[in-house]
């Protein structure tokens, strides 16, 4: 695996606007407010990941980024402009999403499932073109998923399913890419697998901005880092400077020491043990 | 499969038809097609075609294929009339209705993501036959009065479900159940209307409520063909995103799909092409039903295909309706040979879905 790349690099303000941002918004479902006045902007080129407990507003953060929840207030701006004065197509070619849960048709297989991916560069006609069977094939390559290409996708494990639903999201060829919880349900060795290859994409150029519930591999991956509590954003900036006990306490009410990695230099979270009453 | 030989070389040609796909070349590209299902498709039409020549020799004036042939293409007088006018129209209308009906299942267990999820399981058909009823009994027996009846009942219905259903978008399951309860409902209506209605009202309704396709003429596909074909044209326009939104909402609406108008133009295609056809023919159960899933059994396809489905379904229609009139003693309407089949199917399909439950 490529060694990681030292996170100084991205703590300074990026100096022109992000491609991706949202600005002053206030996120709701209904009438159930999860975040008021809500600003982030999202470095380009960076791993932003969002940390913060349950219920914090941080998927809702990435729904509203994914455009699928549009914002009760305030907007979320691409490339300058409002999200949801693009076309749905002309958005999906620039910010693409690996949803928390996907369902796979009945009997389709991975090639087939990835080739979906594809449905924003397509035409009612033109439905295939060679840009589409190259970007499946490097798709298919980077997820290491192309010796299961007809491979039924209901038979495979969850980590190899995971991994074709990221090369469906992959093969749609966005620079901005967003990770609702890809990791969950995968188990250690497969998230470490997931998370290796979204360190490769982004070090290839393109901006992720994930959801994960594990800090310290949050901490170990992640440029960038927000830290969410109660629908506001506590801490942006490098992990180094995004976790720290005091942090850490403060968002997730968890005592704890914050030591550094040995295997990458990252802050790592150790939770405090408990005192115990009886021997 | 071409699989694997492949994969380091990514410029391969778009034509080369790898991973089960036929690829027809245009501009900038290629239109690409389920290989399995095209053949499929081709196949079942190929036994459609024979099918209806077969069907237009038959009955009390017999001819052999040659001679539909002959009396089709050239004017022979009576056999000419015999199979123009009084046997092509029903042949017609049983490919075509086939193939509607069979789509329009087909769209709804996509949206519903459930075999069980036809437009006759979630109310449209009992609804409509609640507006021919009542317009039978307000206006009398006319043609025009029972569509418009058969047409706004229906219609209603389907709104309603929808309507009913909905909850910030509508989701697939919760559609078939309260289209269960809706049809439950509105058969209980349909039976105190019968028991209401004086006699000729009430055989006029049941004549229509059996689904036939005997008394379809000219005068009723001049109408319902064309616009038929328009649905057709439609369905292959929502089929796209529809195949998107099988991926679940939030995928879909990644990949540049507007979830909630998809759905609606699906349903709203899926209950026209369902529309017409009982307007003319009444209600035939099984064919929207069955269609589609024996479609997705034979053609190996991810989901199911509204292509293959069709075709499937014209084959269906036109079979259960040449048994119904010529093998079946006393010509019983088709509704009821595929009411009769469609019971079997469903206990069928209910049981395996029962089974996969547990």
């Amino acid at each position: 695996m490529t060694q990681h790349l030292e996170n100084s690099a991205v703590t300074q303000p990026p100096a022109a606007e992000p491609r991706l941002r949202a600005d002053d918004v206030t996120l709701a479902y209904d009438k159930r407010v999860i975040s008021e006045n809500l600003s982030v902007d999202v470095p380009d080129g960076s791993f932003t990941v969002i940390v913060g407990p349950n219920a914090c507003g941080k998927s809702t953060l990435l729904r509203a980024l994914s455009r699928l929840l549009r914002p009760a207030a305030g907007s979320v701006v691409l490339d300058g402009k409002a999200i949801s004065s693009y076309g749905a197509k002309e958005t999906a070619k620039i910010v693409g999403l690996l949803p928390q849960s996907s369902i796979a048709p009945d009997g389709i297989t991975v090639v087939d499932l990835v080739a979906r991916g594809r449905y924003p560069h397509q035409g009612l006609i033109r439905q295939w073109s060679s840009a589409d069977e190259a970007a499946v094939e490097n798709a298919m390559e980077v997820t290491n998923v192309a010796a299961l290409r007809n491979r039924l996708v209901d038979e495979l494990s969850g980590g190899q399913r995971q991994r074709v639903w990221a090369a469906m999201a992959l093969a749609q060829q966005t620079p901005i890419l967003l990770l609702d919880e890809p990791t969950t349900f995968l188990d250690i060795a497969h998230q470490i697998d997931l998370l290796n290859l979204f360190e490769d994409l982004n070090q290839a150029g393109n901006t992720l901005i994930a959801v994960l519930h594990d800090l310290n591999q949050a901490a170990r991956y992640a440029t960038n880092m927000i830290a969410m509590k109660g629908g506001h954003v506590l801490a942006h900036g490098a992990p180094k400077d995004v976790v720290t006990a005091d942090l850490v306490h403060e968002v997730f009410g968890l005592e704890c020491l914050v030591v550094d990695d040995p295997a990458t230099g990252t802050p790592l979270v150790i939770p405090k043990a408990r005192v115990r009453s009886a021997p | 499969m071409t699989g694997l030989a492949s994969q380091n070389s990514p410029e391969v040609s778009p034509q080369a038809g790898r991973d089960g796909h036929l690829s027809f070349p245009v501009p900038g590209g290629a239109f690409r097609v389920h290989r399995r299902s095209f053949i499929v498709g081709l196949v079942v039409t190929a036994l459609t075609l024979l099918l209806a020549l077969v069907a237009l020799g038959s009955g009390d004036y017999p001819l052999s294929i040659p001679e539909v042939l002959t009396a089709a293409f050239t004017d022979q007088g009576f056999a000419s009339k015999i199979v123009l006018e009084w046997r092509l129209p029903r042949v017609l209308a049983a490919v075509a209705f086939g193939a509607a009906l069979a789509a329009s299942g087909a769209l709804f267990q996509t949206l519903t993501r459930n075999p069980l999820g036809s437009p006759d399981v979630i109310g449209f058909s009992t609804g409509a036959y609640t507006g021919a009823i009542v317009s039978i009994t307000l206006v009398g027996s006319t043609f025009l009065s029972e569509s418009v009846g058969v047409l706004l009942g229906g219609l209603i219905t389907a709104l309603v479900v929808y309507l009913l259903a909905w909850r910030g978008g509508v989701q697939g399951f919760r559609l078939i159940i309260v289209g269960i309860a809706v049809t439950a409902a509105l058969s209980a209506v349909n039976t105190y209307l019968l028991l209401l209605a004086q006699t000729e009202v009430a055989m006029a309704a049941s004549i229509w409520g059996a689904g036939s396709l005997s008394l379809v003429g000219w005068s009723d596909l001049a109408p319902a063909l064309p616009a038929l074909i328009v649905l057709g044209v439609l369905t292959a326009l929502v089929v796209p995103p529809l195949r998107q939104l099988e991926l679940g909402d939030d995928a879909a609406h990644a990949h540049g799909v507007r979830t909630e108008p998809t759905r609606l133009a699906v349903l709203a295609v899926g209950v026209a092409l369902i529309a017409i056809t009982t307007a003319i023919s009444g209600p035939i159960a099984f064919i929207a039903l069955a269609a589609p899933q024996i479609a997705r059994r034979i053609t190996h396809s991810p989901g199911t295909p509204v292509g293959a489905a069709a075709t499937v379904g014209a084959l269906l229609l036109l079979a259960a309706d040449t048994a119904a009139q010529h093998l079946i003693p006393g010509s019983v309407p088709v509704g009821v040979v595929t009411v009769v089949i469609g019971g079997v199917y469903l206990v069928a399909v209910l049981v395996q879905e029962a089974r996969k439950q547990l």
